[in-house]
């Protein structure tokens, strides 16, 4: 039986690691912070941005192997993705519930400090 | 077949939810669909984990959802 071929090859999963560890919020989306191609990306960009953070953006429309990729080295199927300080932190949904808690700007406060 | 009666059997067998609603949001071609389950299944767990443990019940029908909402994932005891 052949297997399909996995989408998380080792250079793509140290790419990712260099990706998430150097910047401290990085969000995977469909997309551009600039130009969201979805509801759900659009929710967690402007979450971000009224949070008033730096973060880095990854559109992943424009690259199969790092969509397929990602959904793996992150263990979640779909997107949008945030990465706090090198961790997964969820996608839309745990990102929207977080915010309205006060948890996100709690724990995005940490990070930026350490 | 019914794509919303597969997520439900899907999350029922899976995590033994004392309730559970289930929405098709798009419009009845099973694409999206909007999710609030009761579990004791998510006692003691992070709203993350809570969040897998769904998606994860739900691994083969993901393939096709485009796009799946846990709107909410709670204990019982949360729930009241």
């Amino acid at each position: 039986i052949v297997r399909c071929s996995s989408g998380l090859t080792p250079q793509l999963k140290s790419t990712l690691d260099k990706v998430v560890t150097s910047n401290k919020v990085v969000l995977f989306m469909k997309g551009t912070k600039d130009f969201p191609q979805c509801g759900f990306s659009n929710t967690v960009v402007q979450i971000l941005k009224s949070l008033n953070v730096p973060f880095e953006t990854i559109n992943i429309l424009e690259n199969e192997l790092l969509r397929q990729g990602l959904k793996e080295y992150s263990s979640w199927p779909t997107f949008p993705q945030l990465y706090i300080d090198g961790e997964f932190f969820g996608g839309c949904d745990i990102t929207v519930e977080a915010y309205q808690k006060g948890e996100l700007q709690e724990l995005l406060e940490k990070a930026m400090l350490s | 077949k019914c794509k919303k009666l597969q997520v439900e059997s899907c999350l029922k067998s899976k995590l033994n939810p004392t309730h559970l609603e289930v929405v098709d949001t798009s419009g009845g071609c099973g694409a999206s669909f909007v999710v609030e389950i009761v579990s004791e299944e998510f006692e003691g767990k992070r709203l993350l984990e809570r969040h897998r443990m769904v998606n994860a019940a739900l691994e083969e029908e993901m393939k096709e959802i485009h796009a799946l909402s846990v709107k909410k994932a709670v204990t019982p005891e949360q729930w009241k």
